[in-house]
């Protein structure tokens, strides 16, 4: 006991105990301020009629969420988000996992083609989804372009990427994919490097193929791994309105409005403060379970 | 059952650089156990990497039951490897472990059950079948880790230091449990280890490798008896063959042969004063180290391996001989082994 309070005071720490408290409080403040006040605040404002423009104030219960609930714009953006969230996730995570396999063991000009494939990641999501709104633009899109070039499409009958309704859900699920999928790559990458090199070599002396090795070995001995990979990239996605605003605003007729883009209309645009606070104090419960299953799932099979 | 040969086996990692292995020809025998011996990087786990089909051979060819199987697969060898870490699947249970290979080389499914049990009997593991393997201990990992290379009935078996990561004790009894297992199956194995105690305990014959390059094949006694050049000669016995230079040979012989004058009944011998520097008692004998005193060759430390009986000062000079016939002859340049030849000591 002496030994190991002689150490610390020596350390300086035991004399002063705000010292620790100083070192740490940018951190606090920081997550206070940036995540802890806004979040207080939607709560707040989520139970109230708060409006932009106004100075009244009243508290009116569930109110706000009765109404949202009932509306067809929410459900529907309820329905897009879980659509938007899971067929990214399938994406990605198939993509992902593709990749990783094809980079993990070495080759010429494998660290350019690392490079290359973390560049939607490193890049700004804005700028990069901006770049995508001329890809999928009705007048000048380079894929309509090239589709008639290759006469697939008639020149004056183009596919409008992101004017009809299905086509532009594809459109928005697809380049959240470009900009999810270097992200997923790399955390599953790490966990394939973390496999000890002589289990596969086990399997392939044991007669395993690639197949089987893929999905009997490789892939249950990364569940923990790809549990968090998942629990990300599901985050990141039900909560990002980036793509959808960005490439369609939500459109056409509300058929990618995702939760977080209707919040954003409801409450900023739209200026009603109180619904676009009960539209996003509604993701709260719905992520928490999310992380909750994922992390479950990964502690399940990190013990197995 | 099968013969495993290599012809001129290369394997350079790196253009330009000194091979992993160079220009090995081996054959084993029908059933036979043989030892690959040799310090860390000697190349020998690479060895039986290229004999597995884990690693392409630079050059030459490797023959298993008389088919060249440089292009074949792993799987399609038909051999069974025990890594040192057993790899065993973590995921999986003991039984499912021990079934993989059946079922990834389509054995038809009602035979597992039976094949599971057959080999998990013969290493006594029966009662783990349920269990994970991080629920082992290491015995046990290494007995699943067995059970999984028998269970499709190999051709040979590969084994990579397979009792390296146990613990002293523990270690003696499985490489009996070895032994007495090799000897029920019957089937032609390749062992690799470093440790010489284990290679002379188990191998019927040993190859020594050295750099890439096998210095000596042969039986235990062989190796150890009539080394074939000055690196095998201290690499093997513990501690090792004394190495002393003299006119143009480099004359070795062994710590044990090494005794005193007046206990030797041979009378073709070598006299040495040898002053006794350092002593180390082990029990059952004495490690006596130090310098010979006088003669041509005043001054060179040897080492001396005597049972109990006399008792020694440090510092003080004995009288010591060794028997004529046990003095090794090896080329002062080529450090390969010479015919003996008449020397002069004084």
């Amino acid at each position: 006991m002496a030994v190991a309070t002689g150490k610390i005071k020596s350390m300086g720490a035991a004399k002063s105990p705000l010292l620790g408290f100083a070192m740490f409080s940018p951190a606090i403040l920081y997550i206070v301020l940036v995540i802890g006040l806004p979040f207080v605040m939607a709560v707040f404002y989520a139970f109230s009629d708060a409006r932009i423009g106004s100075n009244e104030l009243h508290f009116v219960g569930l109110e706000n969420f009765r109404s949202i609930i009932q509306s067809p714009s929410f459900q529907k953006s309820l329905q897009n988000s879980i659509v938007f969230t899971i067929a990214s996730q399938v994406i990605v995570m198939v993509c992902a996992n593709i990749l990783a396999i094809a980079l993990e063991k070495p080759f010429r000009g494998r660290g350019l083609v690392r490079f290359l494939i973390l560049l939607p990641w490193v890049a700004p999501v804005s700028l990069g989804t901006i770049g995508w709104k001329w890809i999928l633009d009705s007048i000048y899109s380079v894929i309509t372009w090239v589709l008639v070039w290759l006469h697939l499409v008639k020149p004056f009958d183009t596919p409008m990427w992101l004017g009809e309704p299905r086509l532009a859900m594809t459109s928005v699920v697809l380049v959240h994919c470009w900009r999810l999928i270097p992200f997923s790559t790399v955390i599953l990458l790490a966990g394939r490097t973390a496999i000890p090199k002589e289990i596969p070599e086990a399997a392939a002396i044991d007669g395993a193929g690639f197949w089987r090795t893929t999905f009997q070995i490789n892939l249950p001995m990364m569940k923990p791994i790809i549990a968090v990979a998942l629990l990300f990239g599901t985050i990141f996605t039900f909560t990002d309105m980036t793509v959808v605003y960005i490439l369609t605003a939500g459109g056409p007729f509300d058929s990618t409005q995702t939760l977080p883009s209707f919040a954003f209309a409801t409450g900023i645009t739209g200026s009603d403060l109180a619904a676009g606070a009960a539209v996003s104090v509604f993701l709260v419960p719905v992520l928490v379970l999310i992380a909750y299953l994922m992390l479950r799932m990964a502690h399940r099979a990190e013990m197995a | 059952m099968a013969v495993v040969s290599t012809r001129n086996l290369t394997k350079v990692f790196k253009e330009g650089e000194l091979g992993a292995v160079n220009n090995v020809n081996l054959e084993t025998r029908e059933g036979e156990f043989l030892v690959f011996l040799g310090p860390s990087g000697s190349g020998k786990t690479t060895l039986l990497r290229m004999i597995a089909g884990l690693e392409t051979p630079t050059a030459g060819e490797i023959l298993i039951g008389g088919k060249v199987v440089n292009d074949l697969t792993p799987r399609e060898r038909r051999i069974a490897m025990v890594f040192q870490s057993y790899a065993l699947y973590p995921h999986l249970t003991v039984y499912k472990n021990i079934a993989f290979p059946l079922k990834a080389q389509n054995v038809p499914k009602d035979q597992h059950k039976q094949k599971v049990e057959w080999a998990s009997s013969l290493l006594g593991i029966g009662d783990l079948l349920q269990r994970k393997p991080r629920e082992l201990s290491g015995g046990e990992r290494q007995r699943v880790a067995l059970a999984r290379a028998i269970v499709r009935e190999p051709s040979v078996f590969l084994l990579d230091e397979p009792l390296s990561n146990l613990d002293a004790k523990l270690r003696l009894s499985a490489r009996e449990e070895l032994e007495r297992f090799h000897r029920r199956v019957g089937t032609t194995t390749i062992y690799v280890t470093h440790d010489q105690v284990e290679a002379m305990a188990m191998g019927d014959r040993i190859v020594v490798l050295n750099k890439g390059v096998v210095r000596q094949l042969g039986s235990p006694k062989e190796v150890y008896d009539d080394p074939a050049d000055t690196f095998v000669a201290t690499f093997l016995g513990s501690p090792p063959m004394n190495l002393i230079e003299n006119a143009d040979v480099i004359c070795g012989f062994r710590p044990e042969h090494f005794r005193l004058a007046e206990d030797m009944k041979e009378t073709a011998k070598i006299n040495f004063q040898f002053r006794v520097e350092n002593m180390e008692y082990l029990g059952a004998e004495y490690i006596l180290s130090g310098n010979i005193v006088g003669g041509k060759v005043d001054g060179k430390k040897v080492i001396a391996r005597l049972l109990l009986g006399h008792s020694f000062e440090l510092g003080k000079t004995y009288d010591f001989a060794v028997p004529e016939r046990h003095l090794k002859f090896f080329d002062v340049k080529t450090e390969v082994k010479v015919a003996p030849r008449p020397l002069t000591w004084q």
